[in-house]
């Protein structure tokens, strides 16, 4: 499943200033991941996972070294490429859902393809697609504060996945969910990696999530410590 | 994605009802501000209009020299003619001729002799025309304590204080005693009709109202009058419009070297008028003015912590891909949706307010007692055309600076720190 890169990682050095001097959050990163990668970041709090995906997911510059994402790098790319880069290419999925509470699931799902102009009749098909990935097509016409947390984060993963990206991004998407609802999640990307091909990056250290991941890529202090595949 | 905009700002109360509510809160007292101090600053202008100036007077040149002495020997005769060019020439006003006069009040007892007596202040105008507004622009079937207004020749209202302190009720006769307009001496009898509370003390205090044509005989004034009275028809003064009315009749009815030629002055042009003309118009400019500052500084917060509210909203969409002119343009286009809803709406609340206060006005005459300041007993507000765009400029101005303010955040986020932000 694995083939061509998605992403290049050469040296990649990233500081920020603290205090009077600077803060090295990612020291000589060197990575790679191929197409429809089912991977992880792990690693203790400050290790740096959530600043190599901000980088990944061009929210975030590199401070040395370099960082090409689907071709393009990073450090290189102005703030409107960078946004468009998201638009076209990436999924985020958020620990706390980040899902408009106003709008209703249709148009939650909806609004990554209004970003991307898809005519309506497009639109609409490509909603009732990614619902049915998730098993939410009853919940339709609920908003956000009418369902549960696992609802909620299903939502949120359509939203990542309608657009079918090259690459989703989550950073720690089941903390706020118990044992069973992360569990389904979890089987939930693992089927749309294997059914879509969509490579899928976390952030994470928590151990059902790890238990999923096909690569364990572990940080610490700003280091790859290791970097294990699990052959199937 | 406009309607998905859109659909958000309905649905989210505290994203557009309450910022409406504010903007429409803030407009509706600008307005209502505007039109009450335009209202309270031109009562009295009007009252003053009505009981003594006129918004335009017509006298002879030498009586308007000695207005203050109110000097019926220099009137104005063969009035019947100068009333028919005026009609023709000057269309936009009600012309009526008005005397005004000083005397002295005699009340008689059963034996014919001097009961009581007192100086008084008086109006000849016309109240037995059927066309006659006269009665109506002096509010004066309102103002009637006892009796009933002048129906027949003859008849005459006197202020309430003032009877009470003759001693005379309706119905009884009085002498007034005066100079005619030749400067013989007048003595003319009347019989009181009704008695009148103005609320002034000014006019209260002795004050007798009869038909100019009783006054004009009694003051051997045959078809001459002290002033004509010309009133806007919309009933409310303009400055400007009398004062190029005014030159417009001087230039073609006046004459230098004729001292009993007509002359037109506008009402602030008349005793202190124009200083109080010039005073309400700039303090009704600089309230509104200060008021307009102080609710444009209230909206522009209200729009800054609307635009601070939506942090969390903003960074989805950056995340999301969204490019930040585009999130910027549209919270700026929601910000004018509000500004321009909250403002009709304001305006409308604000308006309404006015004419209801415009209507029935508050009255103010239990604060009078005592003043000799002729001045109106309700406070009315005056809806004028600024009334209807005053309240868009706080409105809309003000809410989208503050949402501009507020985006300019936008531009300075580090979209870094958005993964950690939207777990907040």
């Amino acid at each position: 499943m694995e083939n061509s890169q998605i992403i290049r990682i050469e040296n990649l050095v990233k500081r920020f200033p603290m205090g009077k001097g600077e803060f090295t959050a990612l020291n000589g990163i060197k990575l790679s991941l191929g197409q429809g990668e089912f991977a992880g970041l792990i690693g203790p709090s400050g290790s740096g996972k959530t600043t190599l995906l901000n980088i990944i997911g061009s929210l975030d510059v590199p401070s040395e070294g370099s960082v090409t994402v689907l071709g393009r790098s990073i450090g290189a790319l102005s703030t409107g490429e960078a946004a468009r880069l998201r638009k076209e290419n990436l999924g985020f999925i958020f620990q706390s859902y980040n899902l408009f509470a106003v709008h209703t699931v249709y148009e939650n799902i909806e609004f990554p393809l209004l970003l991307l102009k898809y005519p309506a009749t497009e639109r609409k098909r490509m909603v009732t697609d990614a619902l049915e990935w998730v098993g939410l097509t009853d919940k339709i016409k609920s908003k956000p504060p009418q369902l549960s947390g696992g609802e909620c984060q299903r939502v949120a993963i359509a939203r990542a996945m309608v657009k079918k990206p090259s690459l989703v991004l989550a950073d720690e998407p089941t903390a706020n969910l118990d044992a069973a609802n992360s569990h389904n999640i979890l089987k939930t990307m693992v089927n749309l990696n294997r059914e879509l091909k969509t490579s899928f990056l976390f952030a994470t250290h928590d151990d059902k999530v790890i238990s999923y991941l096909r690569r364990k890529i572990f940080l610490l202090d700003g280091r790859v410590d290791n970097d294990i595949i699990i052959s199937n | 994605m406009i309607k998905f905009l859109f659909k958000g700002l309905l649905r989210d109360k505290s994203r557009s009802r309450l910022p409406i509510i504010v903007v429409a809160v803030g407009v509706m007292l600008t307005v209502f501000l505007h039109a009450y101090i335009v209202g309270f600053m031109g009562d009295t202008i009007e009252t003053n209009a009505r009981f003594s100036t006129g918004h335009v007077k017509v006298m002879t040149r030498a009586y308007s020299d000695n207005m203050q002495q109110i000097p019926n020997d220099l009137a104005i005769t063969g009035i019947s003619s100068l009333l028919e060019d005026l009609d023709r020439e000057f269309p936009g006003f009600e012309w009526t001729p008005r005397i005004q006069f000083g005397g002295l009040v005699d009340a008689p007892d059963e034996s014919g002799e001097t009961k009581s007596q007192g100086p008084a202040m008086g109006f000849g105008m016309d109240l037995l025309s059927e066309s006659s507004g006269e009665a109506e622009r002096l509010n004066l079937q309102k103002s009637l304590v006892r009796g009933k207004l002048p129906g027949s020749p003859g008849e005459i209202l006197l202020s309430e204080t003032f009877s009470r302190k003759l001693k005379v009720n309706p119905g009884e006769r009085v002498t007034l005693i005066s100079s005619t307009m030749l400067g013989g001496m007048a003595i003319h009898n009347f019989t009181i009709s009704g008695t009148l509370f103005f609320g002034q003390e000014a006019l209260d205090r002795g004050t007798i109202i009869a038909d100019i044509e009783d006054v004009r005989m009694a003051l051997d004034m045959e078809d001459a009058t002290g002033e004509i009275l010309g009133f806007f028809l919309d009933g409310f003064y303009n400055d400007d419009l009398a004062l190029s009315e005014a030159d417009r009749f001087n230039a073609t009815f006046g004459s230098v070297s004729d001292e009993f030629a007509p002359v037109m002055k506008s009402l602030s042009r008349q005793g202190g008028m124009g200083t109080y003309v010039n005073l309400a118009k700039g303090w009704s400019t600089y309230i509104s003015l200060i008021f307009i500052f102080a609710m444009s500084l209230v909206l522009w917060n209200a729009g800054l912590l609307g635009g601070l509210r939506r942090y969390g909203e903003v960074g989805i969409r950056l995340a999301m891909g969204e490019e930040k002119g585009h999130v910027y343009r549209s919270m700026i286009i929601e910000s004018v949706m509000i500004g321009i809803i909250g403002s009709v709406f304001g305006t409308i609340l604000g308006l309404s307010f006015a004419w209801l206060v415009q209507e029935y006005g508050i009255n103010i005459s239990g604060m009078m007692q005592g003043s000799a300041m002729l001045m109106p007993e309700a406070i009315r507000a005056r809806i004028t055309p600024p009334d209807f765009y005053i309240g868009f400029l706080p409105g809309i101005a003000a809410t989208v600076i503050g949402t501009m303010l507020s985006g300019i955040g936008i531009y300075k986020r580090q979209t870094a720190r958005l993964f950690k932000e939207l777990e907040a």
